[in-house]
C-alpha cells in the first residue's frame, strides 16, 4: 500500500506492506536512523517520536496509521543549524552515555517543556517514566531537561 | 577538592589534562547521528532471523525447511545439518556446527542433536527483508522429543538427573574447566575450618550461617546484539560490523572458528548502545551472519529482538551461596567461608580469565581485616542459557561484594550491633596497604574509614537512626542499609591472566602530526564510557596538548593495535595506563629533539605542561607543538633519534587496581503491601585519580540504577517446564526514573600507586556495591518482623512474604 507521512516537514511517500511498523518506515524507508528500536513491547521508549506533536512509541504503531500525519524525529529538533535547548542540555549536563535512548528521551523532554515550560523534577521523572535508560541512572537526564527549561531558545521554534 | 580542578584551560575552554569536560561523542548522539550496528546498511544487503527452541531440553528428531525455502524472498535456510556439511579447515574441529566458548567449552551454533535451553538457535533464514525472514521461521517444522529439563542447580547434581552435555560424553552435569577441575577452591580450607571450630567452642564468639542467592539477571543493554557480515570473495576480506566489546579478541576467535586468515578479517564495533558485559561473548548469531555471507555472497545483517536478547545471550549471576562468618561477640570478624553452587547454563560460556574459573569471586573476603577465608565453587550445567559473567560484574565481584556485605549485616543483627559500627571495627587500616588478602589479592591502596565517614556524614547517619527509632515507635518501617565494597579491576597481568590464551595486555599508538595535533589509536572499545573524550584528556595531561587537538580512534581492528577490549572496568586501568605510557615516550623523544634545537644537553631541560625549557632560563624552550614541527622538518637529529613524533606501547599491568566505596541507602517499606520506596541513596566512591569527574559520576549513577533494579525488580526466572519467565521487558522489569532516587555522591581520592596516573577503574563499582546497600536497607526496615534475610529481587510480593515469615524461592516459579 502507498503511505505518505510528513517527516520533519518533508513528505515521504513509499509503497509498504500494511504491517510495516512506523519505526521501520522511519529508519529503513525514510532513512532517518536517529530513532532507535530497543524492544518489541513498547516498554523501552527508544523509538519515541512525535505524531502530530505528541510522543508516540513508533514500534507499536503501523506506518499505515501515520498515513497523512506529521511525524517529528530527533533529526527535526535542530532548527536553522542551532541545537534545541534540550539537545544542548543533554550535552551540558551529561545526560547521555551510550546515546541509544537519548533521541527518545529528548523527544519526550521537548514535548514536556512545550506543554509545561517549568516542570518540577518529579514532573520530568513522570514524563520520561515510560522510557528506559541503562547508563545514566536518570539523574542527569532530569538535569538536562531542567537545563533546557532554564535556557529556552531565544527564537523558540516549537513554542 | 582534587588536583584536577587546577588544570589550565585550552582556547576551546577544555581542561588541558584532567577535569570535567563535555563529551566529544555527544555532538553526534544528540543529533541522532550515532552509527550503531543496525544503522549499517551495505549495498545488496540481505537480512536474517534465527529460529529458536521452544523447549529447554529436547531431542530434535527432524527439521523440515522446504516450505520456508519455497517462500518468495528467502535466499537460504540453514540448519545444524547444513553446518555439519560445511568443511572448516580450522584448529577447532572440522565443521561449523559447534564453536568454542570463551571458557574452552563448545557451544552449538545451530543445534544438531538436541536443544539444551529455551531460545537456543535451531535454524537460520536469510531473506530479502527482515519481515520475510521472520515469516519463513513460521514455516519451518521441527519435531522435538521433549526431555526432562534441569532448571534447578541442585537438581543438576542428583544422580538420576538427565545428562545435559551428552555431546561431550559427560556422565554428570558438573562443569569441567580447561584444567580438568570440577570444583574451584580458594583461601585456606584448614585454617578457616580451625577458626570456625575455635569460634564454635568459644562462648565469647558467634558463628552466623546464611543461605544467600544472587539470582539470575540480565544486562539488557538498550541496543540488542547484532552484526553485519560481508565476505568479499575476490579479495577474501571478511568485514564484520558487530556489537562487540572486544573487537580484537573476537577477530582472533573468528579466525579460529571460520578458519579464515586473521589478516583478512576486519571487525568493526561502531557505536555500541550499551554493553555491560552482554557484548563480550561470541554468539551463534554473529557466526551465522558470517556463514550467511559465505553462502549467499552478499552482505548479511542479523539483529536480534529483545526477547532473543533476554533469552539467549549472556546472563549474569545465578550463584547459590551458603556463607558463614565467625566473630567475637565484640564484633571482631575472625573467618568467613562460602560454598557456592554456580549455575552456568547449558554451555560454559563465561567470559573471564582462564585461571579464574569462578572469576574474581574469591575477593569475597571484602574490605575487612581477618586472617582466615575460604571458598569453594561447584559449577553445574542446567537447561538455561549460557553466559554467567556479565552485567557490570567485574568478573563476579558483584556476587562477592553482595555475599560479604549481606553476611556482615546478618552478623550485626545477631550481635545486635549497629552495622556501621561493626564495619568500622573491621575495616582495613591505611597502614596495612599494600594488603595481601587471605585469598591472595594484593589490594593496592585505600583509606577505608575515611571514605566511610564521608558517606555517613553526607547521609547524616546518626540523625537517620534517630528518625528510624521514632518511626518504629509509630509503627512505620524505615530502613538504612550500608555496603562497603572493594573491587579488583583492570585485568590484568599477562603472567596470570588471559582469555583463550590471549594475554590481557593492551596496545596503543600515538602519532603527533607536524602541526602538533595528534591521533590516538586504542585497542579498547567504548559502549558509552566516553573514551573519545577521556583518552584525549590523558594525552593532554601528559603532553600539554589541548584535548580537542587529539583525535581518538577505536573500535576497528584495521585501525587500532591489538588488545582485549572493554569489560571488567579495564579500560582506564589498562588502556588508560597505556595512553599515559605512550604519551610519556613522546615526551621523552620530544626532549631529545628540543635539546638538538636548543643546542643543549637533554639533561639541561626541564618539563612544564606542554613545553621543554632550559633549566634556569625559562624563556629558552620549545613547546610540544614546535617540537612536533621540528621532528618532521630538516633539523639535524642526534645519533639514534628517528624523525617524526610517533610512538607505540603495550601495557601489561603489574597488578589490578582496587577501587572501593561506601554506599548508604534509605528506604521506607509499607508492611501492608511490601512496597519499597528508596528515599535516598548516598554513594562515596574512591577510584583514585579522576580523569573526568563528570563522566565518573555519570558512570556511578548508572551503576546505582542497576543495583536498584537487581535488588528490587530484575529477575530471569523459569518455571519447572523450562520456560523463561523474564523473556521480554513486560516481564523483565528495569528501573525507570520513578524508582531511582536523586543520587547523592561524594568522593575520596586515594591514587593507585602502580598506575601511571594513579587512576582505578570505576565503571562497575556502583553495580557491584549498590545491591547490598538496598537489600540491607530493606531487611533493616522489616527486621522488627524477625526477618534476617530475603533474596533478591525484593518485589512487593517477596517483601510481603518475608514479613509473613514465609520462605521464598525467587529464582523458580514453583507450582
Amino acid at each position: 500500500m502507498q503511505v505518505t507521512i510528513t517527516i520533519n516537514g518533508e513528505p515521504v511517500t513509499r509503497d509498504v506492506e500494511p504491517r510495516t511498523l512506523l519505526v521501520h518506515f522511519v529508519r529503513d524507508d525514510a532513512g532517518l536512523r536517529g530513532t532507535h528500536w530497543g524492544c518489541d513491547t513498547s516498554n523501552c521508549g527508544a523509538c519515541t517520536l512525535w505524531v502530530d506533536g505528541s510522543p508516540v512509541k513508533s514500534c507499536t504503531m503501523l506506518a499505515a496509521q501515520a498515513d497523512g500525519h506529521e511525524v517529528t524525529t530527533v533529526e527535526g529538533l535542530e532548527q536553522g543549524g542551532e541545537l534545541d535547548p534540550v539537545q544542548k542540555g543533554f550535552i551540558e549536563c551529561h545526560g547521555l552515555q551510550c546515546g541509544f535512548c537519548t533521541p527518545g528521551m529528548m523527544m519526550t523532554g521537548r514535548w514536556l517543556l512545550d506543554n509545561n515550560p517549568h516542570p518540577s523534577d518529579g514532573e520530568i521523572r513522570e514524563a520520561i517514566s515510560g522510557q528506559i535508560c541503562r547508563c545514566t541512572g536518570y539523574k542527569n537526564i532530569v538535569k538536562a531537561i531542567q537545563w533546557a527549561a532554564d535556557n529556552p531558545a531565544t527564537n523558540e521554534v516549537n513554542a | 577538592m582534587t588536583a584536577v580542578d587546577d588544570a589550565p584551560l585550552s582556547a576551546a575552554g577544555n581542561p588541558i589534562g584532567f577535569g570535567s569536560m563535555k563529551r566529544v561523542e555527544d555532538q553526534r548522539f544528540v543529533r541522532g547521528q550515532g552509527n550503531y550496528v543496525d544503522d549499517v546498511n551495505l549495498p545488496g544487503m540481505l537480512h536474517s532471523a534465527i529460529l529458536r527452541s521452544p523447549y529447554a531440553h529436547a531431542r530434535i528428531t527432524s527439521i523440515d525447511t522446504s516450505a520456508a525455502e519455497a517462500l518468495p524472498g528467502v535466499r537460504a535456510v540453514i540448519t545444524g545439518k547444513t553446518l555439519e556439511g560445511i568443511a572448516r579447515p580450522s584448529l577447532l574441529g572440522d565443521n561449523f556446527a559447534w564453536m568454542p566458548t570463551l571458557s574452552y567449552d563448545t557451544q552449538a551454533v545451530l543445534a544438531t542433536d538436541k536443544v539444551r535451553f529455551q531460545g537456543q538457535e535451531v535454524a537460520y533464514v536469510i531473506a530479502d527483508s527482515r519481515y520475510i525472514a521472520k515469516d519463513a521461521l513460521e514455516l519451518i517444522v521441527v519435531d522435538y522429543d521433549p526431555l526432562e529439563p534441569v532448571m534447578d542447580a541442585k537438581r543438576a547434581l542428583d544422580p538420576d538427573a538427565p545428562i545435559i552435555r551428552d555431546d561431550k560424553g559427560f556422565t554428570d552435569n558438573r562443569v569441567v574447566d580447561v584444567h580438568g577441575q570440577t570444583s574451584w577452591e580458594s583461601g585456606n580450607a584448614e585454617s578457616t575450618a580451625a577458626a570456625f571450630a575455635r569460634a564454635e567452642a568459644d562462648p565469647d564468639c558467634v558463628v552466623v550461617t546464611q543461605e544467600i542467592l544472587y539470582p539470575r539477571v540480565h544486562p539488557a543493554p538498550m541496543e540488542t546484539c547484532g552484526s553485519v557480515a560481508y565476505l568479499d570473495k575476490v579479495t577474501g576480506q571478511l568485514t564484520l560490523y558487530t556489537t562487540s566489546q572486544a573487537p580484537h579478541a573476537h577477530r582472533t576467535v573468528y579466525a579460529m572458528v571460520a578458519g579464515l586468515p586473521e589478516q583478512k578479517i576486519r571487525v568493526i564495533s561502531p557505536d555500541i548502545g550499551g554493553g555491560f558485559g552482554n557484548k563480550v561473548p561470541v554468539y551463534p548469531g554473529y557466526v551465522l551472519s558470517i556463514i550467511g555471507t559465505i553462502v549467499t555472497g552478499k552482505p548479511v545483517k542479523w539483529m536480534e529482538d529483545r526477547s532473543e536478547n533476554l533469552m539467549s545471550t549472556g546472563f549474569a549471576r545465578d550463584y547459590h551461596m551458603t556463607a558463614k562468618v565467625a566473630a567475637t561477640k565484640e564484633g571482631k570478624i575472625l573467618a568467613v567461608d562460602v560454598d557456592v553452587l554456580a549455575d552456568h547454563g547449558a554451555f560454559n560460556g563465561v567470559a573471564q580469565p582462564t585461571n579464574f574459573p569462578a572469576g574474581f569471586f574469591n575477593i569475597f573476603s571484602g574490605s575487612y581485616d581477618y586472617p582466615d577465608a575460604h571458598c569453594k565453587v561447584d559449577p553445574v550445567y542446567t537447561n538455561k542459557a549460557p553466559g554467567g559473567v556479565a552485567y557490570a560484574c567485574s568478573f563476579r565481584i558483584t556476587e562477592a561484594a553482595y555475599v560479604i556485605e549481606r553476611l556482615v549485616d546478618c552478623l550485626a543483627q545477631e550481635l545486635q550491633m549497629d552495622p556501621a559500627e561493626l564495619r568500622l571495627k573491621n575495616l582495613l587500616r591505611p597502614e596495612q596497604f599494600p594488603y595481601m588478602s587471605p585469598t591472595g589479592w594484593e589490594y593496592d591502596s585505600g583509606e577505608y574509614e575515611k571514605t566511610m565517614r564521608v558517606a555517613m556524614e553526607i547521609a547524616g547517619y546518626d540523625e537517620l537512626r534517630r528518625e528510624q527509632a521514632e518511626k518504629r515507635a509509630r509503627g512505620e518501617y524505615m530502613g538504612i542499609g550500608i555496603s562497603f565494597f572493594t573491587e579488583g579491576v583492570g585485568a590484568g597481568p599477562r603472567r596470570t591472566m588471559d582469555i583463550l590464551g590471549l594475554g590481557m595486555a593492551d596496545g596503543i599508538e600515538l602519532r603527533i602530526h607536524p602541526t602538533g595535533k595528534g591521533v590516538l589509536r586504542l585497542s579498547v572499545q567504548s559502549q558509552g564510557q566516553g573514551h573519545e573524550t577521556t583518552f584525549a584528556q590523558i594525552v593532554s595531561h601528559e603532553l600539554g596538548i589541548p584535548p580537542e587537538d587529539i583525535e581518538v580512534v577505536h573500535g576497528d581492528t584495521d585501525q587500532t593495535p591489538f588488545g582485549l577490549g572493554t569489560y571488567g572496568s579495564r579500560s582506564t586501568p589498562v588502556s588508560g595506563a597505556a595512553a599515559s605510557v605512550v604519551a610519556r615516550k613522546i615526551r621523552d623523544k620530544a626532549r631529545l629533539i628540543a635539546a638538538a634545537a636548543l643546542e643543549c644537553s637533554p639533561d639541561d631541560l626541564e618539563w612544564e605542561l606542554g613545553r621543554w625549557y632550559v633549566k634556569g632560563d625559562k624563556e629558552r624552550g620549545k613547546t610540544i607543538q614546535e617540537i612536533a614541527l621540528l621532528s618532521h622538518g630538516s633539523l639535524e637529529l642526534p645519533e639514534g633519534v628517528e624523525g617524526h613524533l610517533d610512538a607505540t606501547a603495550v601495557y601489561n599491568p603489574p597488578n589490578l587496581t582496587y577501587p572501593y566505596g561506601c554506599y548508604i541507602c534509605v528506604v521506607d517499606v509499607d508492611p501492608g503491601t511490601g512496597q519499597v520506596k528508596i528515599r535516598r541513596f548516598i554513594a562515596v566512591d574512591d577510584c583514585g585519580t579522576r580523569i573526568n569527574p563528570m563522566i565518573v559520576e555519570g558512570q556511578v549513577h548508572g551503576g546505582l540504577a542497576d543495583g536498584v533494579g537487581m535488588a528490587l525488580m530484575e529477575l530471569i526466572a523459569f518455571d519447572t517446564d523450562g520456560n523463561n519467565l523474564g523473556g521480554s521487558f513486560m516481564d523483565y522489569l528495569l528501573p525507570t526514573a520513578i524508582e531511582c532516587p536523586d543520587w547523592e555522591l561524594g568522593e575520596t581520592v586515594t591514587p593507585s600507586p602502580h598506575h601511571p596516573i594513579g587512576a582505578k577503574g570505576v565503571g562497575e563499582s556502583a553495580t557491584v556495591g549498590s545491591p547490598a546497600a538496598v537489600v540491607n536497607a530493606v531487611i533493616d526496615a522489616i527486621s522488627p518482623f524477625g526477618v534476617r534475610h530475603a533474596d533478591m529481587p525484593l518485589t512487593p510480593a517477596n517483601v510481603w512474604r518475608a514479613i509473613q515469615g514465609r520462605n521464598v524461592r525467587t529464582d523458580m516459579a514453583v507450582e
